[in-house]
């Protein structure tokens, strides 16, 4: 940080100081806000304002907080897992058989996009539902009997929905590291002896994993948090951290507390994302 | 130990390949011996890259077939071929070090580690890199690259090492003394070498044999000597270092003597060698090398054939001085050079002079 002492580099914060501004105002702030509010309670009506571990006791001493904050994190592992594993191949698709018609592809990836997320976990609930698209069809073709009640008011429905709804996100970091890739890299290998499948293991993936990492990442930490999904198509066993944290600001009253869960959960998330930021660094250094 | 034999390693037998429209490849013959040093020469899209991409099996050729060392390379991959490729842009692993991007090939054959690091050290030594086993690769410079290039297609032991353009990336200096290493490096190994490049002196200085490339073809394949003693025609004369041209008429041809009418020079009774293509009688161009004519300097300086002309241009190069001579009967100026020797001086712009050659360093071209 001895940027601070060059002439250039004065002229350059004076350019970032209003975004900078703009991000203490509107990200610094209310975090620390919510820290502050974290160690106080709530006494009815009013705020108590002496500081107070209480909140994070309270949290500690129920086990239903570390359920919902466990199933966050598998559920948000499972969706990260499966959106990841299906936006791979689209990517490697688009970026090694695209041709001109790469833009094109990801003009057509965003178009979920065009309607809003709402009308598409709806959308989940049609095709999932007990009288649903998916159980009328299998039931027509005779495939089964009855209709199939595991996909719709549990983890499974919410980690469906929301692998769909981050396919495209997932999707285009590794698309950005796969076009990175010098195809005179996978001649090279391919001169050197090896065949398709050995050069998309010595070569390819090596040189996509840090895609792989960064879109892993962006799945990882939003859908940890999600709390529409759940409470849409997720039941009572689908539910997540974040419905809790908004019942604790909204039904129960209790800001503080929702405050504390919150914190509780963004340290944790933030633990997690370091892990994967301390995987892509390993990558990052050998490549740079 | 320069064995070039007479056997053949590379043949290339009526190739063809075309991209869309364009024909990359016309009808290619050529014979590449065991451990020659062997350059494909040409301008930019000639297709001499394409036709080093068919050899390596990166590409397939729409008509005709490759033969390397006896074997009809027609459904071969480039991992099955006993070439290996130098690229342009030296591909090396980037997530590999020294050491890893060296032993990328052998790995797959199962050779045991001891063996490996046995093998990659000899190479290294082999490329001047020893000791820069852990180096990773983005802490290589240009010049490093390419011996890592190199190294790692040596080790594969390949029977043809193809080159594509390995030192147009490096600057002046470093290129001419990797010149003189690769040409060292192929005697030392006793591999046959495929070089393209788009450089003259390059190929003059490197090669056993250069084929030239002209929009897909090839226009001539000779011993460097005879490429620029000898060339066929005005288009490979002038891509071939400096030739001036002389417009002439072939007026007859024996099997003994050659009689043309080489405009300013006059009348010239030439050997049937100096024509290199076979020529009908008729109107032909007559070419001249700079270093073959002569300032004369006074009066006492005698020619075979002399001409008069005036000096509109001097360039002083410090051993050398180029003069550009304006001789009536020749179109453009006629670039002459003079080794710069004790009391020899620089005649000034405007001067006129005597320019003198011998008529055995004529040559006769379409």
């Amino acid at each position: 940080m001895a940027l601070w002492f060059n002439k250039e580099s004065r002229s350059g914060l004076k350019l970032v100081s209003a975004p900078f501004g703009f991000s203490l105002l509107l990200l610094a702030v209310p975090l620390s806000l919510m820290v502050l509010l974290s160690f106080w309670t709530q006494d009815y009506l009013t705020l108590d304002r002496t500081l107070t571990l209480n909140n994070y006791r309270e949290i500690g001493s129920h086990p239903v907080y570390a359920l919902l904050m466990k199933r966050s994190v598998i559920i948000s592992l499972m969706v990260t897992t499966i959106t990841v594993a299906l936006a791979f191949p689209m990517a490697y698709y688009i970026s090694f058989y695209g041709g001109k018609r790469k833009a094109l592809w990801l003009f057509l990836i965003t178009i979920p996009f065009w309607t809003s997320y709402l009308l598409r976990i709806f959308m989940w609930k049609i095709i999932l539902g007990y009288n649903g698209v998916l159980n009328s069809t299998l039931q027509g073709l005779s495939f089964i009997d009855e209709p199939l009640t595991f996909i719709l008011y549990n983890s499974n429905a919410v980690v469906i929905a929301l692998a769909h709804a981050w396919a495209p996100f997932a999707i285009l970091p590794i698309f950005v590291a796969l076009e990175k890739i010098d195809r005179s890299l996978l001649e090279a290998a391919h001169d050197l002896g090896d065949g398709p499948v050995r050069r998309f293991f010595r070569i390819t993936l090596p040189l996509a994993a840090p895609g792989i990492i960064a879109s892993a990442l962006i799945i990882f930490i939003p859908t940890v948090g999600d709390y529409i999904t759940p409470k849409m198509v997720g039941g009572t066993d689908g539910l997540m951290i974040a419905n809790m944290i908004q019942v604790q600001f909204s039904k129960a009253n209790n800001a503080p507390l929702g405050a504390a869960l919150a914190v509780t959960s963004m340290v944790m998330v933030g633990l997690i994302a370091l892990g994967f930021v301390f995987l892509n660094r390993r990558w990052l250094r050998r490549q740079a | 130990m320069a064995k070039s034999t007479e056997s053949p390693m590379v043949e290339i037998n009526a190739v063809s390949k075309s991209f869309g429209d364009v024909r990359a490849v016309d009808g290619v013959d050529a014979v590449i011996r065991e451990g020659e040093f062997f350059s494909l020469l040409g301008p930019s899209g000639c297709g001499k890259t394409t036709l080093l991409r068919l050899i390596s099996g990166f590409e397939h050729p729409d008509d005709g077939h490759i033969v390397i060392a006896g074997q009809n390379m027609d459904q071969v991959e480039p991992n099955h071929r006993p070439t290996n490729l130098v690229f342009q842009s030296y591909a090396i692993f980037p997530h590999l070090n020294v050491e890893e991007n060296v032993a990328y090939g052998l790995k797959r054959n199962g050779v045991s580690k001891d063996e490996i690091a046995e093998q990659v050290n000899e190479m290294l030594t082999l490329v001047d890199l020893s000791g820069y086993n852990k180096r990773p690769a983005y802490a290589l410079s240009g010049g490093q690259r390419q011996r890592v290039a190199l190294a790692r297609a040596l080790i594969m032991k390949p029977k043809v090492l193809l080159l594509d353009e390995p030192l147009s990336a490096l600057d002046r200096k470093l290129r001419e003394q990797m010149q003189i290493e690769l040409r060292g490096l192929q005697r030392t190994v006793g591999i046959t070498f495929i070089l393209v490049t788009h450089d003259q002196e390059e190929a003059l200085t490197m090669s056993d044999r250069i084929a030239v490339m002209f929009d897909g073809n090839i226009a001539q394949l000779a011993t460097p000597q005879e490429l620029y003693s000898r060339p066929k025609t005005r288009r490979i004369a002038s891509f071939i270092g400096v030739m001036n041209f002389v417009e002439g008429t072939l007026r007859k041809v024996t099997a003994k003597t050659l009689e043309v009418e080489a405009g300013p020079f006059g009348k010239v009774t030439m050997a049937p060698d100096q024509m290199p293509a076979p020529l009908e009688p008729g109107a032909v161009t007559v070419g001249i090398r700079p270093e073959m004519l002569t300032v004369l300097f006074s009066a006492k300086e005698k020619a075979e054939i002399e001409v008069t002309g005036v000096i509109t241009n001097t360039a002083y190069f410090g051993d050398m001085t180029y003069y550009s001579v304006q001789i009536d009967g020749i179109d453009e100026d006629v670039t002459v050079s003079m080794r710069n020797t004790a009391g020899r001086r620089v005649l000034a712009v405007g001067e006129e002079t005597r320019i003198g050659l011998g008529r055995e360093s004529l040559i006769i071209l379409s």
